[in-house]
């Protein structure tokens, strides 16, 4: 009997069309645009001018606090503007704007393929690195990693997990890169767990992935205390709070951070990003984008610098089809629909999904039968019918009291929903106002 | 790339079923049991159920185009499953007005006068039944009689009908067992009743359906059942002599047809699996109860009306275990 | 029959006396003394309960009003001065004259000014929508066309013409209570001085990008340019973030800043049309094409 978590939860389908694709580089592109925001967090602080001639590696934006992180230069050549771009949202927001020329690193930066698997820093200057390298959890929250290495006072990590479950249908850029940089990766989770000061470690991976449990258990046998744990194939797995109860079995209290209960998670993408940013001193200035669905030529996984505009990996990947509804930047569960294909990749970008015209629309709303499917596959288990009942009316008091706050937007009520409703789209909208009650009451 | 893009929030994919898929589901489970009471009693249940599915369509129809001014939503099935379920409910050989009446009082009063699909409190299909049950209660319980191969128009009493009169009477339970069929009989279907009532076996196989394609989960029907079982098998343990066996109080009358069609209705029934077994845990004892102590010989739909009216209280005390909670 | 209807009639008393007895008991015990002039107060007001105050409803200002025994601060924009007067009155105070308001949707980014980028199909509210995405168009500033504001009003003063896309305010019927303001996600609802015949002068954007990506986005578009600014005697005219505004406590409707505004940004409301016999002719031409 495989592990999973056991409350609520979907299995949409797969889909995983580039599973055995293995990651290309994308050609360098001519005009980046880097957006200062692309962690959550405050926007780091552009410290280049219009005109600055920079180097791939280079500190572009600092760290604006302590939940925030750097952005580095993913290419060489000019700055042409700082100016604002419209994000994934629609909404305008400050970026550095390259016109790129030529290829030219830092000198720092050890470009060779050479695995390094020793070093003698200590915990603190590996969380020093992994700062200034500018990583986040590259899953798609972008939460600063740093941040989850210092718990607050008082906690202690016990155990680490690294997250390789990709629960979200199409996406198949963690499955490519442990495939690839197995090695690296358990390098990587070697030195965060040096960092936590922890003496275990579990890499958890859904079972649709056999060749990757496969190859890391073997990996593993190398490295002491990182066990690799595989997982039912069961949606919002690779969400923190279910994959601590997955594998450890413990619950994180409602409202409580997982290092509460001794737990850390972070993505195996981040752990690579770790690899690099400690054994090589490259920075987080690219990372790979599986660019898929049902209608694109050729499904493939790109290694791609960050600012490099959407279009150009659709047009890599055989060009944007026909009949495209949406393009998503992530998965289809809880991925955003973006405006543009001009926006630039960013950090938190996991894959870049097209969906056509067929499935690309939504279906008009009927009304609630009371099925209680929403109640069932919440892997929080909230009432979704209630909490959108309740931010239709505005009642903002009953919706906090019903638990908004503890949704992770996992999409699997509207998903589910027979009837169609935009539940998470409700309850969305009723923990944003919740949540900027609870901070006016601060 | 200059498409027309479109943006939605996420999740961007549905899993593809429809409320319109789920009453369908629950129609072609009731369809054996629907069927075989046609073969069993023949023209007159057709015409039942025929009359009653109109009646349900037009007027909800008429409902949605005249008063409401919403645009109909006949198409969805719910009205369908309606009108069979009513006519599973009352005897092939009610006259076919009382029919019409007990359709426009189902939907009227008790589905579109909440507002239509969705915000009903009460089961539509039961509340037109207990509407007729009461306004005409001799043609409702003048069931034809199927002991011999032709059904005849000598009307014959349902099991627990013969029971509930023979112990008013004094009579002796281990005499009236000789009057009432076997349960063989009961469970293959060859007893007489309501349309829905007849055949155990295939309303169960009706209920396998509905579990495989995941319409419902077994928590109502298996809790309902299984109260009525406990609850009756304590009174038969402690007076033979005086209460029937929990095995005769499941088989008959409308206790499968309550616990798998009826008491599982998404709308009327509590949405967690918790409040089910309270909702269906309240249904077995009401049921027995009336059957028991009651002027009715059978209670089913009035204990799942009842208890309908405890689904919003339910919904609102009983919440489901959040994760992380205590 | 007559021994018993006696007795019921006695019973049937003494129960009803013993209930006014406890009833009047208990309404002793838990008397509250209020002060009577909160009632006169809430009589005086207009029962809108619209909030347009900035409290609950009418009772709340009452309230409010009889505990402060002050006017500061405290306007019933539905009632205007008269019933303000009637108030201080009440009250034994002054009360602030404050000229009528009403409100001005600034935004004209019909869909023929600002083609539709995007097509957007989360839930139809405009604050869902703002949440999620900058709206349909290229410009975030923009109206969402959802009518956020339509169904907050109470009055019945704001429709969305299905036409333009756009809320339309009735002038005749808005109190200025300011609820569509604060539903309006992009704060595009703003409380203009009433002024005679409800003519109006007021830049309709609130687009704060630089020229060009404005005038991309939509053709109507305020660009920040200084024009009107220069034009105005008044100094009712200022420009910030890429946008003029018009403010409606200086401005004196000369409407000499909307013939200058080289994107047709300003508009001007309810002024008799221009006696020119060209126009004329040509609108005459066009009802008859």
């Amino acid at each position: 009997m495989l592990k999973t978590f056991k409350k609520g939860g979907v299995h949409p389908a797969e889909n995983k069309l580039s599973a055995d694709k293995a990651i290309l580089k994308l050609p360098l592109t001519s005009k980046a645009s880097i957006l200062v925001s692309q962690h959550i967090g405050a926007p780091a602080k552009i410290i280049v001018n219009k005109g600055d001639v920079i180097k791939v590696g280079q500190l572009i934006a600092q760290s604006a606090g302590f939940v925030s992180t750097n952005i580095h230069s993913p290419f060489s050549g000019k700055v042409a503007r700082i100016d604002t771009i419209t994000d994934n949202s629609g909404y305008k927001k400050e970026a550095v704007i390259i016109n790129v020329e030529g290829d030219e690193w830092l000198d720092t930066i050890d470009r060779s393929d050479t695995l390094v698997t020793e070093n003698n820093l200590d915990a603190k200057e590996i969380t020093d690195k992994i700062l200034s390298a500018g990583i986040v959890g590259l899953g798609g929250a972008t939460f600063p990693t740093h941040v989850k290495l210092m718990p607050p006072p008082g906690l202690k990590a016990e155990i680490l997990l690294i997250n390789g479950v990709e629960c979200e249908p199409y996406l198949t850029s963690d499955h490519r890169l442990m495939l690839e940089k197995g090695e690296e990766i358990l390098i990587g989770t070697k030195l965060i767990m040096k960092s936590l000061h922890v003496e275990k470690a579990v890499i958890g991976i859904e079972k649709n992935k056999p060749d990757a449990i496969k190859l890391l258990s073997e990996l593993s046998k190398k490295y002491k205390n990182i066990s690799i744990c595989p997982l039912k194939v069961k949606y919002p797995q690779g969400g923190e709070k279910q994959l601590i109860k997955a594998i450890t079995g413990y619950e994180v209290p409602s409202g409580a951070l997982p290092v509460s209960i001794g737990a850390v998670v972070n993505n195996v993408g981040t752990a690579f990003a770790v690899y690099e940013a400690v054994m090589k001193n490259k920075p987080l200035f690219e990372r790979v984008v599986t660019v898929t669905g049902q209608a694109i030529k050729e499904p493939s996984n790109f290694r791609v610098r960050l600012g490099t505009p959407v279009s150009e990996l659709i047009e890599a990947a055989g060009g944007l089809p026909e009949d495209t509804a949406r393009i998503i930047s992530g998965g289809p569960m809880m991925g955003k629909a973006i405006a543009s294909a001009d926006v630039p990749i960013t950090k938190g970008t996991s894959g870049i999904l097209i969906i056509s015209e067929k499935e690309g629309h939504r279906k008009p709303i009927g009304n609630c039968i009371r099925c209680g499917r929403c109640i069932s596959v919440c892997p929080m288990g909230l009432e979704p019918y209630l909490l959108m009942a309740l931010s239709e009316i505005k009642n903002w008091e009953h919706v906090e009291s019903e638990k908004v706050m503890d949704c992770i937007e996992c999409g699997s009520c509207s998903y589910t929903c027979p009837a169609n409703r935009p539940l998470l789209d409700h309850i969305r909208f009723g923990k944003n106002k919740v949540s900027g009650i609870i901070r006016s009451r601060k | 790339m200059n498409k027309t893009l479109t943006i939605a929030p996420s999740p961007h994919i549905a899993q593809g079923d429809s409320v319109q898929k789920i009453m369908f589901r629950v129609i072609f489970a009731l369809s054996p049991a629907l069927i075989w009471s046609f073969i069993v009693f023949g023209l007159p249940a057709v015409y039942v159920t025929a009359t009653s599915v109109l009646t349900c369509l037009i007027v909800e129809w008429l409902i949605q185009k005249l008063l409401l001014k919403t645009s109909p939503s006949i198409k969805d099935g719910s009205a369908i499953l309606t009108g069979i379920l009513l006519a599973m409910n009352v005897p092939s050989q009610v006259p076919v007005w009382i029919v019409v009446i007990g359709a426009i009082v189902a939907m009227g009063i008790g589905k579109m006068a909440f507002g239509g699909l969705g915000q009903n409190l009460f089961n539509p299909a039961l509340t037109g039944r207990v509407f007729l049950l009461i306004s005409f209660p001799v043609q409702m319980t003048s069931w034809p009689n199927i002991s011999k191969t032709v059904v005849d128009a000598v009307t014959e009493a349902t099991p627990l009908a013969i029971i509930k009169e023979g112990l008013k009477n004094g009579t002796p339970i281990s005499e009236l067992t000789q009057q009432i069929p076997g349960y063989s009989d009961m469970f293959f279907g060859n007893l007489s009743g309501s349309l829905g009532e007849v055949s155990a076996i295939l309303l169960l196989l009706g209920f396998g359906y509905m579990l495989m394609r995941k319409v419902i989960s077994w928590h109502i029907p298996v809790t309902v059942l299984g109260t009525i079982f406990i609850f009756t098998g304590i009174l038969w343990l402690a007076n033979p002599g005086q209460f029937m066996d929990p095995v005769f109080h499941i088989l008959t009358g409308g206790a499968m047809l309550g616990a798998i069609f009826m008491a599982t209705d998404m709308v009327t029934s509590p949405m967690t699996k918790k409040g089910q077994i309270i909702f269906s845990i309240g249904i077995g004892v009401i049921t027995v109860c009336i059957r028991t102590w009651g002027a009715y010989p059978e209670g089913i739909s009035f204990a799942i009306l009842i208890m309908n009216a405890f689904t919003p209280l339910i919904n609102n005390y009983i919440k489901p275990k959040r994760f992380g909670g205590n | 029959m007559s021994e018993s209807l006696i007795y019921t009639i006695i019973i049937l008393s003494t129960i009803g006396i013993a209930a006014a007895i406890i009833l009047y008991l208990i309404a002793r015990k838990f008397y509250v003394y209020e002060d009577p002039r909160i009632g006169q107060v809430e009589e005086a007001l207009p029962a809108a309960n619209c909030g347009g105050c900035g409290y609950a409803g009418c009772r709340a200002f009452a309230e409010a009003i009889v505990k402060d025994n002050s006017l500061a601060d405290k306007f019933c924009p539905v009632g205007g001065n008269e019933v303000m007067d009637k108030i201080a009155t009440i009250m034994g105070l002054t009360a602030e004259k404050k000229a009528p308001r009403t409100a001005v949707v600034r935004c004209n980014g019909t869909c023929e000014h600002r083609p539709k980028t995007h097509n957007y199909e989360g839930v139809k509210t405009c604050a869902v929508a703002a949440m999620n995405y900058s709206g349909e168009t290229d410009c975030q500033y923009g109206c969402l066309g959802f009518g956020d504001c339509c169904v907050v009003c109470d009055f019945d003063a704001i429709h969305m013409n299905p036409e333009t896309g756009l809320p339309e305010v009735n002038d005749e019927k808005c109190v200025a209570c300011g609820a569509c303001v604060e539903a309006c996600p992009k704060n595009l609802i703003e409380l203009r001085k009433v002024m005679p015949k409800y003519r109006k002068v007021y830049v309709a954007c609130r687009n704060m990008d630089k020229g060009g990506p404005a005038r991309k986005a939509c053709t109507v578009a305020c660009i920040g340019c200084g024009k009107c600014e220069q034009e105005c005697k008044f100094d009712a005219i200022t420009i910030s973030n890429n946008l003029a505004f018009i403010d409606s406590d200086k401005c004196k409707l000369c409407r000499k800043c909307a013939p200058v505004c080289p994107t047709n940004a300003i508009i001007e409301e309810n002024f008799p049309p221009p006696k020119n016999k060209e126009t004329e002719e040509k609108l005459k031409t066009t009802a008859e094409a």
